[in-house]
């Protein structure tokens, strides 16, 4: 019960934290920060290799963890590789 | 005990490399450095759980396979799509992270809950339930977008609530019913009616509301990704997917303000002006109108060597047309002819929010003359000539002045106060909005047909035979 209530615990405060980072967001940012926040979900990586981990000789398991492991690989590095790539064009000017 | 620390201690790092991570998304001036932050934060978690974990050969071999297959993937597809097709990329992604999140969760269930507890059951069915809607809503998005799916009839009436409620009764009953047979048929009940469901949500939703769609599927793979952290009992991926879920939440909202919508008539509201969405416009959009002018770029190049003050309102059709270089071109040759020329860009001008000004910056456009919409406004009335590239709904007066329209509330670029307006378009069609817009038949307003590149270049080379541009530098 413990472990549950400190998983609820971190949920609680992390949803707390996600409201109060994104406040004011100028209108430019919309499309880079949605795709920014999108490539952090991608972070289900974890529980792909988690499930690999657990999966042992178990071919099918092994097999549905590598899926998934690909696709949330697949959201990770694309997402981050194209908020990157938006948020190069940014720059050049900000800086100016 | 001391890898405990070592992965604690990184797992920490990683938390609080993300959190500032989506602070610094939130500023321009940090946005770049805070995306390679929030990645390193990810590659760190990673790190993190491998050296917990300790893989053998053989989970090794499929982690492998699966980083490479996806890695390369990711890669190729962020390299090579074009900035136009940013949305449904954005889509593309999150969905494929709600799959993720869904496959773990049916691996669990089928493979590995003969120990699971009641959290573990529970979180098993939020994770399927919200990763299966995350995923076929997200495809459903990317094909609208696309232009390979239009909104069929039926799910414009109320019918498709019926079916939607009969399929989250579906997907519920599954869910209860999951805890006493995890590994049967209640599983594939969830499975199915939730991603359903996700189709059945999203495809009646209009084209100019997708973004808001897309924010939100993006919340909810956040919170996929939480439950999954449940199912497999990592906090890190809790926090994270709380912190992706609730920002996602609060963007949702902000992008909802930005487009005068509400989130509840976006999702059960169904397309504005209902029907009309693809149509192929020059069908339906074309009656409604009575007082057409129109004219050519010759006539449109002579009043642009008059002006003193041009703005330009750039909507997605000019990305389309990938006239964004045109453009460009376009604004140098009147600045060098002592022409003071600005963008107008509406909060949700492109098919997101943000995405003009990103089409913009590719073609060199500097960032000070892109003008939000409620610095520009006031100035309308000081203006010489305004020429709207493929824009239509963010420059219609009704949404100002007809109650009855649709688009009534809807902040717009009050284009209508210029002295000129000229509008560059293939034909009367309709927005995505589906209904007629009244600018165009204001008598100081003058409809350029053609495809948008064409008319820039056209544009370009009457300003040239003038003269234009050649006078300064010589």
């Amino acid at each position: 019960m413990s472990a549950l209530s400190q998983a609820l615990w971190v949920l609680l405060l992390g949803s707390l934290l996600g409201l109060e980072l994104v406040g004011k967001v100028p209108p430019t940012l919309h499309t880079p920060l949605m795709s920014g926040a999108n490539a952090i979900s991608g972070i289900t990586v974890l529980a792909s290799l988690t499930l690999i981990q657990k999966a042992g000789d178990n071919q099918a398991l092994l097999l549905i963890g590598a899926l998934s492991l690909g696709f949330a690989l697949f959201n990770v590095v694309g997402g981050f590789l194209v908020t990157d790539r938006m948020l190069a064009m940014f720059r050049r000017k900000g800086d100016n | 005990m001391s890898t405990n620390l070592l992965t604690d201690a990184i797992d920490l790092v990683a938390v609080l490399l993300l959190g500032l991570g989506i602070k610094g998304l939130s500023k321009v001036r940090s946005a770049r450095g805070a995306n390679q932050l929030a990645a390193v934060a990810i590659a760190l978690a990673v790190l993190g759980l491998l050296i917990e974990i300790r893989p053998g050969p053989m989970a090794w071999l499929w982690i492998a396979a699966g980083s490479a297959a996806g890695g390369l993937a990711g890669v190729i597809t962020a390299l090579r799509v074009p900035m136009t097709a940013m949305p449904e990329v954005v889509a593309l992604f999150n969905g494929c992270g709600g799959l993720a999140s869904l496959l773990v969760a049916v691996g669990v269930a089928l493979f590995d809950s003969d120990g699971a507890d009641m959290v573990a059951l529970v979180s098993i069915d939020i994770s399927v339930f919200v990763g299966a809607i995350t995923f076929s809503g997200s495809i459903v998005a990317m094909a609208k977008l696309q232009g390979w799916l239009n909104t069929p009839a039926w799910t414009q009436s109320s019918l498709r609530h019926v079916v939607n409620i009969f399929l989250a009764v579906a997907a519920l009953v599954g869910a209860v019913l999951l805890p006493g047979d995890p590994t049967g048929l209640p599983l594939w009940l969830v499975v199915i009616s939730s991603s359903l469901l996700g189709v059945g949500v999203t495809l009646p939703i209009g084209g100019a509301d997708m973004p808001v769609v897309i924010s939100l599927l993006n919340s909810y793979s956040g919170v996929a990704a939480a439950a999954a952290g449940f199912v497999v009992g990592s906090q890190l991926l809790i926090v994270a997917g709380a912190m992706v879920g609730a920002a996602g939440l609060i963007l949702t909202q902000v992008m909802c303000t930005a487009m005068n919508r509400s989130l509840l008539s976006v999702l059960f509201g169904g397309a504005l002006g209902s029907g009309n969405q693809g149509s192929s416009g020059a069908a339906g959009g074309e009656q409604g109108y009575s007082r057409i002018t129109s004219c050519s770029p010759e006539e449109c190049a002579m009043a642009l060597e008059q002006a003193e003050r041009v703005v330009f309102v750039p909507g997605y059709g000019l990305a389309v047309a990938q006239a964004q270089h045109a453009l460009r071109e376009l604004s140098k040759l009147l600045e060098n002819h002592g022409v003071e020329v600005s963008y107008a860009i509406h909060p949700v001008a492109g098919r997101m929010p943000g995405h003009m000004n990103v089409l913009l910056a590719e073609a060199d456009v500097p960032y000070e003359q892109l003008i939000e919409m409620d610095v520009i406004n006031p100035e309308f009335p000081r203006t010489d000539v305004v020429i709207v590239l493929g824009a239509n709904d963010v420059v219609n007066p009704d949404a100002k002045t007809d109650s009855s329209s649709p688009l009534y509330g809807m902040p717009v670029l009050e284009v209508d106060q210029a002295r000129q307006v000229f509008v560059v378009k293939r034909s009367l069609s309709a927005g995505y909005a589906g209904i007629p817009n009244a600018l165009f038949e204001l008598p100081q307003t003058a409809m350029v047909f053609g495809d948008a590149k064409a008319v820039l270049n056209g544009l370009l080379s009457e300003l040239r035979s003038m003269g234009v541009g050649k006078v300064k530098q010589l």
